[in-house]
C-alpha cells in the first residue's frame, strides 16, 4: 500500500482574515514530517483545513488524498478516506461515553459506506479491541466510561487523542502539540502507541515545540512555517536546530513572512469557532 | 443533513405510531360539552349518586374559570370535541378478550410484549376506556390493587372517595374542573403497607379518534413503608384538526413510602396535552416524577410534590424536546410544607427545527420549613436559529433557615462539538444526536434500561424525523 496526501499552494482565511497564504507540502505513507514555528504562525490552522473545519475557508489551492479531492469533501468524509488530527485542544461532549463514541467512530472509518443506523462493530469484538489499546496506554479501564473530553486533564485529553487514532487506524494523522501536557512517560507511551500502529502505516505531520516526540518519532523532513507559509524544509537536524536555538534565525532570513506573523499578530481577536 | 434513505427509514418509524385503528365504537357520545353530556357519562358507567354531583359541580367551575393567561396559546372549540368515546363492552383479563383491532394497535405498540418481559401489570387505554388490564398473581395476593378507576368506583368506594379529588380539587384549575366533569379511564393504584412492588407497572393510553378528547383520572395510594414503579405512555395517530388529553393525576405517598412515576409521551403534533399532575408525600417518604415529554401541538405540564411531613423528599426529573409546531411549556413544582424536607428539580429542554420549550418551575418553601433544601438545575439546549428556549424560575421562600440552589445554562449546539465528532468520522445528523443524547444522559440513565432505550430511540426519531 502506499498513498500520498499532497497539499498544494493552500489559502485559507478565517472570518475572511487570511491565515495560510500558500503552502506546499507532500507527505507519503510511511514518512514523518515535523511542522514548526512560531505561536501563531499558521500550523494549527493547516491541520484544521487539511481535518475540514467548516470555518475555515479554502479561498485557493487544494489538498489530494492519491486521487480523492479532500477540499470538497466534508470533515466526517475525509476522516472515512483516512485522515485523523489530534487536536490541541479537544473539545468536550458531555454525557457522551468514551466507548460509544469510539465504537460509532471506529464503525464509520472502516466501514465508509455505512449508513446512519446500520450495525455497529460488534460489542464483545470492540470491547475487546478497545481493552487492549488502552492497556497498551496503561489507561484506567475507567477511562472509557467517562465522557468524551469531559473534565479531562491536559495530559488524559492528548492520551484519549492517541487512543481515538489508535482506534482509527488512519493513512495521515496530524498530531497538533500532542506531547505538550502530557510528561515524558505519557510521551513515551504515545509514541509506543504510534509504533503499534505502524511508523510505516501511516504517514505523520508532527506539530510540536518539543523535541521529546521527534526523538522517539525521528522526522525524515523538517518543515518550518512562519506567517503562513513554510519558509524552510530540512531534515531531522533542523528539527534539533530549532528546538535548542529558537526562531530568530527564521525571523531574519525571511522578513516578509515575519511581518505577515506579527500583522497576524497584532489582528488577533479570538473569534468563535 | 441526512440521506435519503435515513429519512425514509425515519417516516417508516415515526408511521409506527402513526396509524388508525378502524374500531366501531360501542357508544360515542355526540359532539360538544354541556350538563348531558356529563349526565350522560355518568349514567353510561352506572355512578353513585356523589360522582354525578362532584361532575356536574365540576363544569360549572370549568364553565366560570377563564383560560389561563401564561403558558402557551391554547385555541381548542370545546364543542368540537368528542368527550366519551366507549370502545369495547368489557375489559379483557386476557389480550383475547380483546377485540382484535384494538389488540393489533396495542401489538403494533409492543405492549404485550413488553408485558411477557419486565412488567408487573398492565393497564391500557383506547380513547375513553381502559381495554386491557392484568396484575401478577403474588401481588394480588399481597393486596395490591390495580384496576381502572371507573371499576374503583364500584368496587372500592371508600378507599376511592377518601382520596379522590383531595389532592387536585376541580376547582385548582381549569383543566382539573374539565378532566373532573369529563374524566373516564386512568388507574387506580392501591399499594399496602410494606409491599415493594419490584417491576414496573404500566399505563399505556391510545387516542385513536379524530377531535376525541382523553381524560383519564388517576389516583395512586403507597400505603406506609410500600413502593412502586408507575410507567405511563401515550400516543396518538396524527390528524389534521385538534386533539385534547388532559388527565388528572393524584398520589399519595404515606410515611416511608416510595414512589416513582415516569412518563414517556409521544403525542402526534396535533394533540393539546393539557395535564395536572401532584403528589403529596409523607414523614420519610420519595415521590419521584420522571417525566419525558416529546411531540404535541402544545404541553402544559408541571408535576408537583407537596412534601408535608419532615423527612420527605421530592424530586423531579423532566426532559422536553419541541420540534417544529411544538411548544413545551414544561417543569415542576416543589411546595416544602414541612422542617426537613428535600427537593430537587433536574430539567433538560431540547429545541429543534423551530420548535419552542419552555421551563416553568416552582420552589415554595412554607414559613417554618426551616433546614429544608432545594436544589433546581435546568439546562437548555437549542439546536438551531430558528428554535427557542425560556426560563421561568419561581422561588417563594417564607423561611430563613433553608438552602436553596438554582442553576441554569443555555446553550447551542456546538459547531465545535459537532467538528469534533464530525472529524472522527460521524455524520452530521449522527453527531447531532450524540450530542443530544450526551445532554439528556444524565436523566436518561436513571431510567430501567427497556425505558432507556425507548426514549433513545424518540429522541432519535425527533432528530431524524421529518415530522413538524
Ligand atoms: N478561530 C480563529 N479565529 C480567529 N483567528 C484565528 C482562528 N484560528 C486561527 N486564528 C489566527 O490565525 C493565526 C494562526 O493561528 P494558529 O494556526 O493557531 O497558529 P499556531 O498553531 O501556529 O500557533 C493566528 O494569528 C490566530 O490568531
Ligand atoms: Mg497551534
Amino acid at each position: 500500500m502506499s498513498h500520498i496526501l499532497r497539499i498544494e499552494n493552500l489559502h485559507v482565511s478565517v472570518n475572511d482574515k487570511p491565515i495560510l497564504r500558500g503552502v506546499n507540502l507532500v507527505i507519503k505513507f510511511g514518512e514523518t514530517h515535523a511542522l514548526m514555528g512560531p505561536n501563531g504562525s499558521g500550523k494549527s490552522t493547516l491541520g484544521l483545513a487539511i481535518a475540514g473545519h467548516p470555518n475555515y475557508q479554502i479561498t485557493e489551492g487544494s489538498i489530494w488524498l492519491d486521487d480523492a479531492n479532500l477540499t470538497e469533501m466534508e470533515a466526517d468524509e475525509r476522516s472515512r478516506a483516512g485522515i485523523f488530527m489530534a487536536f490541541q485542544r479537544p473539545v468536550a461532549i458531555p454525557g457522551v461515553k468514551m466507548a460509544d463514541f469510539l465504537r460509532h467512530a471506529a464503525t464509520n472509518v472502516r466501514q465508509p459506506d455505512r449508513k446512519e443506523g446500520q450495525d455497529l462493530i460488534p460489542m464483545r469484538e470492540f470491547r475487546k479491541e478497545l481493552k487492549s489499546k488502552m492497556e497498551q496506554l496503561k489507561m484506567d479501564p475507567e477511562f472509557a466510561r467517562r465522557y468524551v473530553n469531559d473534565g479531562f486533564s491536559g495530559g488524559e485529553m492528548k492520551r484519549a487523542e492517541i487512543l481515538t487514532m489508535a482506534m482509527l487506524s488512519p493513512k495521515f494523522s496530524i498530531l497538533d502539540e500532542t506531547d505538550s501536557g502530557l510528561d515524558a512517560d505519557a510521551v513515551r507511551l504515545a509514541s509506543a502507541s504510534i509504533a503499534e500502529i505502524g511508523r510505516d502505516k501511516m504517514g505523520l505531520l508532527i506539530i510540536t515545540h518539543h523535541d521529546k516526540l521527534l526523538e522517539h518519532n525521528p522526522p525524515q523532513f523538517t518543515h518550518v512555517m512562519l506567517g503562513g507559509r513554510i519558509v524552510e524544509t530540512g531534515g531531522a537536524e533542523l528539527a534539533r536546530e530549532l528546538h535548542d536555538q529558537g526562531y530568530d534565525r527564521i525571523r531574519k532570513a525571511y522578513p516578509d513572512a515575519e511581518a505577515a506573523n506579527q500583522q497576524m499578530l497584532a489582528k488577533e481577536e479570538p473569534v468563535a469557532v | 443533513m441526512s440521506t435519503d434513505t435515513t429519512t425514509n427509514e425515519a417516516i417508516g418509524e415515526i408511521n409506527k405510531y402513526d396509524f388508525r385503528t378502524e374500531s366501531k365504537a360501542v357508544f360515542k357520545a355526540r359532539k360538544g360539552l354541556d350538563a348531558q353530556i356529563v349526565e350522560q357519562i355518568s349514567e353510561m358507567k352506572n355512578e353513585p349518586a356523589w360522582m354525578r354531583e362532584f361532575r356536574l359541580k365540576s363544569l360549572d367551575i370549568f364553565n366560570s374559570k377563564p383560560m389561563p393567561s401564561w403558558g402557551g396559546s391554547i385555541d381548542v372549540n370545546f364543542q368540537d370535541i368528542y368527550y366519551y368515546l366507549k370502545p369495547t363492552d368489557k375489559q379483557g383479563r386476557t389480550w383475547e378478550d380483546v377485540p382484535q383491532e384494538i389488540k393489533d394497535t396495542f401489538d403494533k405498540l409492543g405492549i404485550p410484549e413488553a408485558e411477557k418481559k419486565f412488567l408487573a401489570g398492565v393497564k391500557a387505554q383506547f380513547e375513553s376506556e381502559v381495554v386491557y388490564g392484568s396484575l401478577k398473581e403474588d401481588l394480588v395476593q399481597q393486596g395490591v390493587i390495580f384496576t381502572d378507576t371507573d371499576t374503583a368506583v364500584r368496587e372500592h368506594p371508600d378507599l376511592l372517595r377518601e382520596y379522590f379529588g383531595t389532592i387536585i380539587p376541580p376547582n385548582d384549575n381549569k383543566f382539573a374542573a374539565l378532566n373532573s366533569a369529563v374524566w373516564s379511564g386512568g388507574s387506580f393504584i392501591y399499594v399496602p403497607k410494606g409491599v415493594k412492588i419490584e417491576f414496573p407497572l404500566q399505563a399505556y393510553f391510545r387516542i385513536n379518534a379524530e377531535n376525541m378528547g382523553q381524560f383519564e383520572r388517576t389516583l395512586i395510594i403507597v400505603d406506609e413503608g410500600a413502593s412502586i414503579h408507575y410507567v405511563e405512555g401515550c400516543t396518538a395517530p396524527m390528524y389534521s384538526s385538534e386533539s385534547l388529553h388532559s388527565a388528572v393525576v393524584e398520589i399519595i405517598c404515606k410515611r416511608g413510602s416510595r414512589c416513582r412515576y415516569t412518563t414517556i409521551q409521544n403525542w402526534a403534533n396535533n394533540i393539546y396535552n393539557l395535564v395536572t399532575k401532584r403528589a403529596v408525600a409523607y414523614a420519610d417518604a420519595t415521590m419521584e416524577w420522571v417525566d419525558g415529554n416529546l411531540g404535541s401541538k402544545l404541553t402544559m405540564k408541571y408535576p408537583a410534590v407537596y412534601m408535608l411531613e419532615p423527612g420527605a423528599r421530592g424530586e423531579i426529573l423532566s426532559i422536553a424536546f419541541a420540534s417544529g409546531g411544538q411548544h413545551q411549556d414544561a417543569g415542576a413544582k416543589l411546595v416544602h410544607a414541612a422542617p426537613h424536607t428535600t427537593g430537587q428539580i433536574i430539567s433538560k429542554s431540547i429545541s429543534k427545527n423551530g420548535g419552542r420549550a419552555s421551563y416553568r418551575g416552582l420552589v415554595r418553601v412554607e414559613k417554618d420549613a426551616r433546614k429544608s433544601k432545594s436544589n433546581v438545575v435546568c439546562d437548555a439546549l437549542i439546536l438551531d436559529s430558528k428554535s427557542q428556549s425560556d426560563t421561568y424560575p419561581y422561588i417563594e421562600i417564607l423561611d430563613q433557615d433553608v438552602s436553596i440552589g438554582h442553576e441554569a445554562s443555555v446553550s447551542r449546539i456546538g459547531e465545535e462539538q459537532l467538528f469534533y465528532l464530525m472529524s472522527r468520522g460521524l455524520s452530521e445528523a449522527e453527531a447531532s444526536t450524540m450530542i443530544v443524547n450526551g445532554f439528556i444522559e444524565p436523566l436518561v440513565k436513571e431510567l430501567p434500561m427497556e425505558y432507556a432505550v425507548e426514549m433513545n430511540r424518540l429522541i432519535q426519531l425527533q432528530m431524524e424525523g421529518s415530522v413538524g
